[in-house]
């Protein structure tokens, strides 16, 4: 026990005796938060609009006030050009083109039927279908409007409808800085669980101090708790810090038990801790140690519905995401603060850590060798 | 002259002889594009919905098995009354909840109004506003179906057509994204690593006591990961076309030569962050801190640069991948020439010649 305390006091003062670590430990979580928290918005306003009305009369003006003042479009330019219209979105100036044709009023009263035209760049395929769902409904709504105006009926004999009510559970404001900034702590925790404790390891390889702690008697157990004991103290005070800045700076509402979320998080950390162990008793360099850590963390992280949900992968690669911790942390940790989940409903996904920890030391323990 | 070529020579010596890290510079690209091309989507398809159906008429039934045809929905759970819903949510497994009130069939026609509810799980707003949005339009033309019986007067008939990408795959907005992502990691912190190392080990003191100039040390130790990420940036370009269809519609040339420019910029950006750092594991943790989560936030690569607030949105435009994006998305998916990408090419030129000027200044040729 007492070689135990030694050791983590060795690496403790290495930790703080460096000054870029601390730099890392203290300063990057703050900007990070700060920063990216306020980048991460999927929100879809200010659709830009190119109108083309060939027919301006009444109607069609009326239609493009409706667009412009819904709050969703905002008119770039107006104009009977075609080929202007097109240089915009070429050029990502509009979003949207409408295409009012001539006649549009007249057709819509002689024959019943008169036909608009959108246009959308869809290169980003899900902001295009939001900006074009907008625009029908939109579109939609002014078409009962004339229809009700110019056959002077009223609500009770025109033709039925199904209004939708919305609400939006846990955000009511649509706030994604809620969303965002529990999954930018797990990203910090993860960084430091999975490559700190690794790299450290193989650190000493390379140096080759590994060999003056071999012949010590330092025993295999208590060299390995000795090197991730540090850095599992050092990330959950990460995530503390976090979770106070986050709280302070971003309001963010916490509903659930936090108790909660640390202890997943102490679990879950071991999950990483093995990790970056068991990456370190095959690699020989620390480059080899970054490239692996880096290699999974980053599959781990893009997968783990951290920015875009699992619910949208393709079926294989929501089975990956069963081998994931990062995504059940984040899942979680979503689930506790903002719906107030409660032990019953994480009971499951803490088995499921608790297993993959035991799997991954395991593993990793038998394949650390205490020889050069 | 000849000493610079036994140097790089010496270089390359390192990198083919370490097979492990070989093995990983060119196999992690590859592994990664195919999963990031395949599963980082935001498109909906059969999102997990609960129904709380209170009038089980023939129209209510029937709307419900519309949104389900529609492949965005998949009924999850029926529930029986208002308090379910709660804890439906709370469980984790549902992203919306479509309340329908009693006597829809018969509200809707002799009361020409039948209501309904729709609840989202607001904690991803992403997902909730597009599951509402895609409900919404489904219910819509459903009603409209419903009308058809009875022939409506002065209907207006939009038809719309989806420019560049006319299936809406969200592949196009986020393999352009990705081969950026890829590429400049591996540039940056391949060659941070490589030159801090020699500081750790102590070998960067026999370096700078040898004739070559820190200039010529730094180039040469650069060389050959210019050629390495060279052939990544081809291997992920063909992978991009190949598996995913990314056409290439402007001039491949053109497209070639932005890459070695992206690829020197990163290059560049790796040495930056040699000069600034001493160990290995302060270099990395730099690169994955300073690069990785920007770069994947503020590139513009999964979140709009329009969305963001101002200053934020103005901060992108110190981020090489921005630009990077932009280029290989114009030439990609929109056949743009030089004169179409100027602008960005010169950024990313200017950004590598800013990185090499700090670094240069920055290198220390004497110890500590």
């Amino acid at each position: 026990m007492r070689t135990i305390l030694f050791l983590l006091q060795k690496e403790f003062l290495q930790i703080f005796r460096s000054r870029a670590m601390l730099r890392i430990i203290l300063i990057v979580p703050v900007v990070q938060l700060l920063l990216l928290s306020y980048a991460a918005n999927y929100e879809i306003k200010n659709i830009a609009i190119d109108v083309i009305d060939q027919d301006l009369s009444p109607w069609s003006r009326q239609l493009v006030n409706k667009l412009t003042a819904s709050g969703y479009f905002r008119l770039h330019r107006q104009t009977f050009n075609t080929k202007d219209a097109w240089n915009d979105i070429a050029t990502d100036r509009a979003d949207l083109i409408l295409v009012i044709p001539p006649h549009f009023e007249r057709d819509l009263v002689k024959d019943d039927e008169a036909q608009l035209q959108l246009l959308v760049n869809a290169i980003n395929g899900s902001k295009a279908g939001i900006a074009y769902g907008y625009a029908a409904s939109i579109i939609r709504d002014f078409n009962q409007q004339v229809r009700l105006s110019w056959l002077a009926l009223d609500k009770r004999n025109g033709p039925p409808v199904i209004p939708i009510t919305y609400s939006n559970w846990y955000n009511e404001r649509l706030d994604y800085k809620v969303f965002m900034v529990p999954g930018i702590l797990v990203v910090l925790v993860t960084m430091i669980g999975a490559f700190l404790s690794g790299m450290n390891i193989v650190k000493e390889k390379e140096i080759g101090t590994i060999e003056q702690l071999n012949v010590t008697p330092i025993r295999k157990y208590q060299f390995i708790l000795g090197k991730l004991i540090p850095f599992w103290v050092v990330a959950i005070f990460e995530l503390a810090f976090g979770l106070l800045i986050g709280t302070l700076v971003f309001r963010l509402p916490i509903v659930g038990n936090i108790a909660l979320v640390f202890l997943f998080a102490a679990v879950y950390l071991w999950v990483m801790l093995g990790m970056g162990l068991l990456i370190s008793t095959f690699t020989d360099t620390q480059q080899q140690a970054m490239f692996i850590a880096w290699f999974f963390v980053i599959i781990f992280m893009l997968m783990s519905g951290l920015f875009t949900p699992v619910e949208s992968m393709p079926h294989w690669a929501q089975v990956i995401t069963w081998f994931n911790p990062i995504a059940y942390f984040v899942k979680v940790i979503r689930m506790v603060m903002l719906k107030g989940s409660g032990w019953e409903h994480i009971r499951t996904y803490l088995y499921i850590m608790l297993a993959f920890a035991l799997v991954m030391n395991s593993i990793a323990i038998l394949n650390y060798r205490k020889r050069a | 002259m000849r000493q610079f070529f036994v140097f790089v020579r010496k270089e390359f010596y390192h990198i083919f002889r370490d097979r492990r890290t070989l093995l990983i510079l060119f196999g992690m690209p590859v592994v990664q594009i195919i999963l990031f091309g395949f599963a980082i989507t935001n498109e909906i398809k059969g999102a997990r919905i609960a129904v709380l159906d209170q009038s089980r008429d023939y129209y209510s039934t029937r709307l419900t098995g519309r949104l389900t045809a529609s492949g965005y929905f998949a009924v999850d759970q029926y529930l029986q009354n208002n308090h379910e819903l709660e804890a439906a949510f709370r469980a984790g497994q549902i992203k919306m909840a479509i309340v329908i009130p009693g006597n829809f069939g018969e509200n809707f026609f002799h009361h020409r109004s039948a209501p309904v509810q729709l609840l989202a799980d607001a904690g991803d707003p992403n997902t909730a506003t597009t599951l509402l949005n895609y409900a919404t339009a489904i219910i819509g033309n459903y009603q409209q179906e419903l009308n058809d019986q009875m022939k409506l007067p002065l209907r207006i008939n939009a038809t719309v057509t989806m420019l560049y990408n006319p299936a809406q795959k969200s592949v196009f907005m986020f393999v352009p994204g990705v081969m950026t992502l890829i590429l400049l990691l591996v540039s940056a912190m391949m060659t941070s690593i490589t030159i801090t190392r020699e500081k750790e080990l102590g070998t960067m003191e026999i370096l700078l006591v040898s004739p070559l100039p820190p200039f010529m040390i730094i180039f040469g130790k650069v060389m050959p990961y210019i050629l390495l990420a060279f052939i990544n940036a081809l291997v992920i370009l063909a992978m991009g076309t190949g598996i995913f269809g990314m056409p290439v519609k402007g001039s491949l040339v053109l497209l070639l030569a932005e890459c070695v420019l992206f690829v020197l910029t990163a290059l560049s950006l790796g040495i930056l962050i040699s000069t600034v750092t001493s160990t290995q594991q302060t270099a990395m943790m730099a690169s994955m801190m300073g690069l990785m989560m920007p770069t994947v936030l503020l590139s513009g690569f999964i979140f709009p640069v329009e969305s963001m607030p101002r200053p934020l949105a103005l901060l992108t435009n110190i981020m090489p991948a921005k630009w990077f994006i932009i280029i290989l998305k114009d030439i990609m998916l929109k056949g743009a020439g030089l004169k179409d990408v100027w602008l960005p090419t010169l950024v990313l030129a200017g950004m590598t010649l800013f990185f090499l000027g700090i670094s240069i200044r920055n290198f220390k040729i004497r110890l500590s």
